[in-house]
C-alpha cells in the first residue's frame, strides 16, 4: 500500500508539487498521465526521495516518512521498499548487465553473491536478454538497456515499482519490446507507479489513471473513464491534443511509408 | 663540431644510479598528492561549507606561484619559522613541495571527474538500496577514476620532470649528477643530451603503461 498526503515540493520558489494526496493499493498498476511539466515525475521522484519534498507524508509498504522529520535511516528504509526504473535507463556503465543486477542485490546484503547471480539470470530470462548477462550497457541497445533496468529494478523484490517515463528515450523500435516486459509484469501483481506518455499503454496495463496538472491531480478513474469520458476541462484539452498528435503522427508515418 | 658521442655513451651507466632517486621523488610526492588532491576535490564537490572557500585558497596559491619558489620556501624559509623543521632533509623538503604543489592541480581534475559521472548513476544506486557512500565507492568512483587517469598521467609525467628542481635545493639526483659530470670535464652538451634522453626513456616507458593500463579500464565503455 501506498499513502501519500499533503506532498508539496518547489523548486526556486515555483511550486512544482502543490498539495498531492493519493493512495495505491496492493497490487495495484497505477498510470501518471499529464503535459510535461505538470509535476508527475517529481512526485514519483519524491516517493524515494530522489527529491526531498518540503512537505507532506509518505507511506510506502511499512515505512512511513513524514517530511518535516524524516531521518536518514528511513529514507533508506523506503528505498528499500520502491526501486525505479529511469527514462535514460541509468545501468551502472562500469558492471556488466548481469552485475548490474547483482551488485545492488549483494552490496545491500539483500543476497549472498551466488545467490544474486541466480536472481539475476532468472530475471534477465525473464526480460528476454539472458543472451547478453556478460555484455556491457555501451553495448546494447536503448530496449536491451532498458529491460536490463527493468530486471535490475524488480531483482530487489520491492514493494513497489516505480517507472519514470520508461519509453520516452527510446528510438520507436525499441518501445514495444519494453511495454511488453511491463505489461507482463503488471499481470503479477505488483504494485506499480507508471509515469507515461503512452496513453494507449496506460488505458490497457492501468487499473487506474491518475491525470495531473499544474503540480495537481486534476481527476483520477478507472481508464476507461478517464480516456473515454474525461470529466474535467483540463483532462479533455489534454487528451484531445494527444490524439491530434497521435493521429499527425500516425498519418506522416503511413506518407513516409509511401515514399519508401 | 666537437661532440664526443662515446663519452656520452659512457657516462651514462653513471647516471643510471640516480634513477631510484628520482623516481622515489617522484613517486612518493604523486601518492601524497593524490590524497590530498582527492580530499580536497571532495570538499569542492560537496561544498563544504568554509573549507570550500579554504581549499580554494590553497589551489590558487599552489596553482599560481611557480613550483621552485615553493620548494625554496619550504627548504630554506619554513625553519625560519619553525625552529623543528632545521633538521628537514632536503628529499623531505623537495617532497612536501612537489606533493602540496601537484595536488592542488589534481584536486581540479578530480573534480571534474567526479562532477562528469552522470548523477544518474547515483540515483539508480541508491534507488535500488545501496547508501550513499556504496554508491560512491561502487559506482562513481571506478567511473570517475577512468575519467581522471589521462590528465593525472600528464601530471605524473611532469612530476618525474620537475624532480629534476630538486637538485636546487642539494639533492644529488639526476640532473645534479649530470651537472656534476659535466662541469668535471666541461663537456656539458653530452651529458646534460644523457639526462635529457633518460628522463625521455622514463617518460616513454610510462605512456606504455599508462596506455595499457587506459585500454584495460576503457574496455567496460567500448562497443
Amino acid at each position: 500500500m501506498i499513502k501519500v498526503s499533503g506532498l508539496k515540493k518547489a523548486f526556486n520558489n515555483i511550486e512544482v508539487l502543490k498539495d498531492i494526496n493519493f493512495e495505491v493499493n496492493d497490487g495495484e498498476t497505477v498510470a501518471i498521465i499529464g503535459p510535461s511539466g505538470s509535476g508527475k515525475s517529481t512526485l514519483l521522484r519524491c516517493l524515494n526521495y530522489l527529491e526531498k519534498p518540503d512537505a507532506g507524508l509518505i507511506s510506502i509498504g511499512g515505512v512511513t516518512a513524514e517530511t518535516k522529520k524524516v531521518k536518514k535511516s528511513t529514507i533508506n528504509r523506503l528505498r528499500m521498499e520502491t526501486a525505479m526504473v529511469f527514462q535514460h535507463y541509468n545501468l551502472f556503465k562500469n558492471k556488466t548487465a548481469l552485475d548490474n543486477i547483482t551488485y545492488p542485490l549483494a552490496a545491500s546484503k539483500k543476497a549472498g553473491s551466488e545467490e544474486a547471480v541466480k536472481i539475476g539470470e532468472r530475471l534477465l530470462r525473464q526480460v528476454g536478454i539472458l543472451d547478453k548477462a556478460k555484455h556491457y550497457p555501451v553495448s546494447l541497445s536503448g530496449g536491451q538497456q532498458q529491460r536490463v533496468g527493468i530486471a535490475r529494478a524488480l531483482a530487489v523484490d520491492p514493494h513497489a515499482l516505480l517507472f519514470d517515463e520508461p519509453t520516452s528515450s527510446l528510438d520507436p523500435e525499441w518501445v514495444g519490446e519494453v511495454l511488453k516486459v511491463i505489461s507482463d509484469i503488471s499481470k503479477n501483481d505488483k504494485t506499480m507507479i507508471i509515469v507515461t506518455h503512452e496513453m494507449d499503454f496506460a488505458r490497457e496495463i492501468a487499473d487506474r489513471v491518475i491525470f495531473m496538472a499544474d503540480g495537481n491531480i486534476v481527476e483520477e478513474g478507472h481508464p476507461a473513464e478517464v480516456f473515454d469520458n474525461p470529466q474535467n476541462e483540463r483532462t479533455r484539452k489534454f487528451l484531445k491534443k494527444y490524439m491530434q498528435r497521435a493521429a499527425d503522427s500516425q498519418e506522416r508515418t503511413e506518407l513516409e511509408l509511401l515514399t519508401v | 663540431m666537437n661532440f664526443d658521442i662515446g663519452y656520452m655513451i659512457e657516462i651514462i651507466p653513471e647516471l643510471l644510479v640516480y634513477i631510484p632517486i628520482t623516481l622515489y621523488l617522484a613517486i612518493v610526492s604523486m601518492l601524497i598528492a593524490v590524497i590530498i588532491g582527492v580530499a580536497l576535490s571532495l570538499i569542492l564537490v560537496n561544498k563544504i561549507p568554509a573549507a570550500v572557500q579554504l581549499s580554494k585558497l590553497y589551489i590558487s596559491f599552489f596553482r599560481g606561484t611557480p613550483v621552485l619558489v615553493q620548494l625554496l620556501m619550504i627548504y630554506f624559509g619554513l625553519p625560519q619559522l619553525f625552529p623543528w623543521l632545521n633538521s628537514i632533509s632536503a628529499v623531505n623538503a623537495a617532497i612536501i613541495a612537489f606533493s602540496l604543489n601537484t595536488s592542488a592541480y589534481l584536486a581540479e581534475i578530480f573534480r571534474a571527474a567526479l562532477t562528469s559521472v552522470d548523477k544518474g548513476q547515483t540515483e539508480a544506486a541508491i534507488s535500488t538500496g545501496l547508501t550513499y557512500r556504496q554508491a560512491v565507492w561502487g559506482i562513481v568512483l571506478p567511473q570517475a577514476i577512468r575519467n581522471a587517469v589521462p590528465a593525472t598521467g600528464n601530471m605524473f609525467i611532469g612530476l618525474i620532470k620537475n624532480s629534476s628542481l630538486a637538485f636546487t635545493i642539494g639533492v644529488t639526483e639526476l640532473l645534479a649528477q649530470g651537472k656534476l659530470l659535466a662541469t668535471a670535464t666541461l663537456q656539458f652538451f653530452e651529458a646534460y643530451l644523457a639526462v635529457g634522453i633518460i628522463y625521455w626513456c622514463m617518460t616513454i616507458l610510462y605512456s606504455w603503461l599508462q596506455k595499457w593500463y587506459e585500454a584495460k579500464i576503457n574496455k567496460p565503455y567500448e562497443a
